[in-house]
């Protein structure tokens, strides 16, 4: 498996106890980061929006990495996500197939950055789900629901099976036909 | 010029790129354009890139995603491995392998084989030669 930039995290936090509240609330958020500082820092942009606490006066109470339960099944990923664009914000909702949470996430920030020039910071995730092959809504993912798919491989890619044996120069033009 | 080789649930491939590189594994469902989930009795099951995958023409009959041991039983069945050795492609490779794995001593036996080889070749060819003059 390709290792895959993006983890999820549970980040649960918050506001340092004071006089005024001897108990605040706990928050806990579910987010997509490289690494887990990036996570806190999120946590707290996220937090800084909803309530009025800062990384100065809260605490992060634990930070958990979340694997995926069922690498070897493919599902089909729905995200909800809200985008910066360079003149205003959107809502956008996108689906994607893969075995996993983090790799349709990353497959997602891929397509964002490609067909819209998105980057990571202008992105939020609002919802992520798995979704039954019925309700799926976006044809691309709906052709692969066959149960007896079957297609040819029609370019043959060749290459040498490593990166040492490459050469500049080959004796006899190769048979790109599978 | 019709295809005969198709990605399809049951498709014997070869790994022909990366860390999996020689092994045949067999397409157990398709997770989209470029990726194909694919299994063999003595991996745990993955994703790959159809570009790392070199089909084959052997194709076993299962259901999709099956469970490992029917994954197993089937491939028993259409005697995936017999099938693969036989074949012109499977041949070649078990050769090179070999040839990969010698050692000097083999390679001097091989040398006095070619010899002795050819002087019989050039034998049958003198005489043939000499009849037909």
């Amino acid at each position: 498996m390709v290792t895959l930039r993006f983890h999820q995290y549970q980040v649960v936090g918050r506001a340092l106890p004071s006089e005024a509240e001897e108990h605040p609330k706990i928050c806990r958020m579910k987010l997509w980061a490289t690494n887990e500082v990036r996570a806190k820092s999120k946590f707290w942009y996220f937090l800084r929006k909803l309530k009025k606490v800062k990384k100065s006066n809260g605490q992060v109470l634990a930070i958990n990495e979340i694997f995926e339960k069922n690498p070897t099944k493919i599902k089909n990923y729905g995200i909800w996500l809200r985008y910066q664009s360079r003149t205003g914000y959107h809502n956008m909702y996108k689906e994607y197939r893969d075995t996993t949470l983090n790799g349709a996430v990353e497959q997602m920030y891929n397509e964002m950055a490609s067909r819209h020039r998105v980057r990571f910071p202008c992105i939020q995730i609002i919802k992520t789900a798995t979704i039954p092959a019925k309700l799926c809504k976006r044809e691309s993912t709906k052709q692969f629901h066959d149960s007896k798919i079957k297609f040819p491989s029609v370019f043959k890619k060749v290459r040498p099976p490593t990166r040492k044996l490459k050469t500049t120069y080959k004796a006899s033009r190769p048979n790109l036909f599978m | 010029m019709p295809f005969k080789r198709y990605v399809e649930i049951g498709r014997v491939a070869l790994v022909n790129y990366g860390k999996e590189y020689g092994r045949l594994v067999v397409i157990v469902d398709v997770v989209d354009q470029n990726r194909a989930l694919v299994d063999a009795p003595d991996m745990v099951r993955g994703q790959m890139n159809f570009k790392r995958l070199s089909l084959t023409d052997i194709k076993i009959d299962i259901p999709r995603v099956p469970k490992k041991k029917t994954l197993i039983d089937a491939m028993e069945k259409a005697d995936v491995k017999n099938k693969w050795e036989n074949s012109s492609w499977g041949r070649k490779l078990i050769v090179q392998k070999r040839r990969a794995a010698l050692n000097d001593f083999d390679r001097f036996k091989i040398m006095l084989a070619k010899i002795k080889r050819a002087g019989v070749v050039r034998q049958e060819l003198a005489k043939l030669k000499k009849n037909a003059a």
